[in-house]
């Protein structure tokens, strides 16, 4: 077993382990810790298929930014105190049934699929990932897209204000 | 490594995210397991990236494959981050209004 399979599955059991925990604490507070060991574990999954920008965007825009802002929320109107009301027992086992026949689909659906049958995925090598061929598309090609998002950042911070502000 | 083991564990992933969103009352906790879901998409799409590129390696067709995958996957980050802005303050207004996160007491259009 070579040390990128060792990773592979070390990685892929945090991810697992903690998206589970994030369902199965009852503190929010907890959850979004245990979401960033999830964000953290997918990051370190990116650096082992060598796509070094999204490994440090995903740490720097998720972990850094966003789970900030849960945080934050989450100490703004005082959640980590109350204890949440738990959701009727059957409404639980449904959900979990569903979403097990949902995973089942996939895998059955996928596991013959023509198109990635014998694949692999490159590991450690391939320079697809570095900033300079991503920048150089994404400035040439992209370049409409990008600005456009700018524009849909600008919506959503007027949208964020004008829902949060008090009337 | 074999590609049917990123798609098996983004499906998990994924599926996880789904019984969340199911299961958990707490509406930053659903909206957490959104997050969930689309990390699991950008895990998957990156993998596939690295599949097009070391497929196109061996036939010496196409050195930039798998470059626009990476980039959907930065496009979704943006978009991401954009949507958690707006949901929160939805979610801290509804708290303002109803003293509560509980979707379960959000069902005023249902009668």
């Amino acid at each position: 077993m070579s040390i990128d399979e060792i990773l592979f599955w070390f990685l892929s059991a945090l991810a697992l382990f903690s998206a589970i925990m994030v369902l199965l604490s009852k503190n929010p507070v907890h959850s979004v810790l245990w979401l960033i060991v999830v964000f953290f574990a997918i990051s370190g999954h990116y650096l082992l298929l060598n796509a070094q920008f999204l490994a440090i965007v995903n740490i720097i825009v998720y972990a850094g930014a966003i789970m900030v802002l849960f945080l934050f929320v989450i100490m703004l109107i005082n959640l980590n105190t109350e204890t949440e009301r738990q959701q009727n027992i059957w409404m639980k086992f449904f959900g979990v049934i569903s979403g097990g026949l949902l995973l089942w689909i996939f895998i059955s659906a996928s596991r013959s699929a023509y198109d990635v049958a014998n694949k692999t995925a490159m590991l450690k090598e391939g320079d697809v990932g570095l900033i300079q061929n991503l920048g150089k598309v994404l400035f040439n090609e992209y370049a409409l897209p990008f600005e456009i998002s700018s524009i849909l950042f600008l919506s959503a911070m007027v949208g964020a204000v004008v829902i949060g502000k008090k009337d | 490594m074999p590609i049917q083991y990123y798609i098996a564990l983004a499906s998990c992933l994924f599926c996880i995210g789904v019984v969340g969103v199911l299961t958990r009352r707490n509406a930053i906790i659903i909206f957490m397991c959104i997050e969930l879901m689309l990390n699991a998409a950008n895990l998957l799409l990156v993998a596939f990236s690295k599949m097009e590129y070391a497929t196109a390696i061996a036939n010496k067709t196409n050195l930039t494959a798998g470059t626009d995958a990476q980039l959907f996957v930065f496009f979704i980050m943006v978009v991401a981050a954009a949507e958690v802005s707006v949901g929160l303050a939805i979610i801290v207004m509804m708290y303002r209004n109803i003293h509560s996160v509980d979707v379960n007491f959000l069902n005023r259009l249902k009668h």
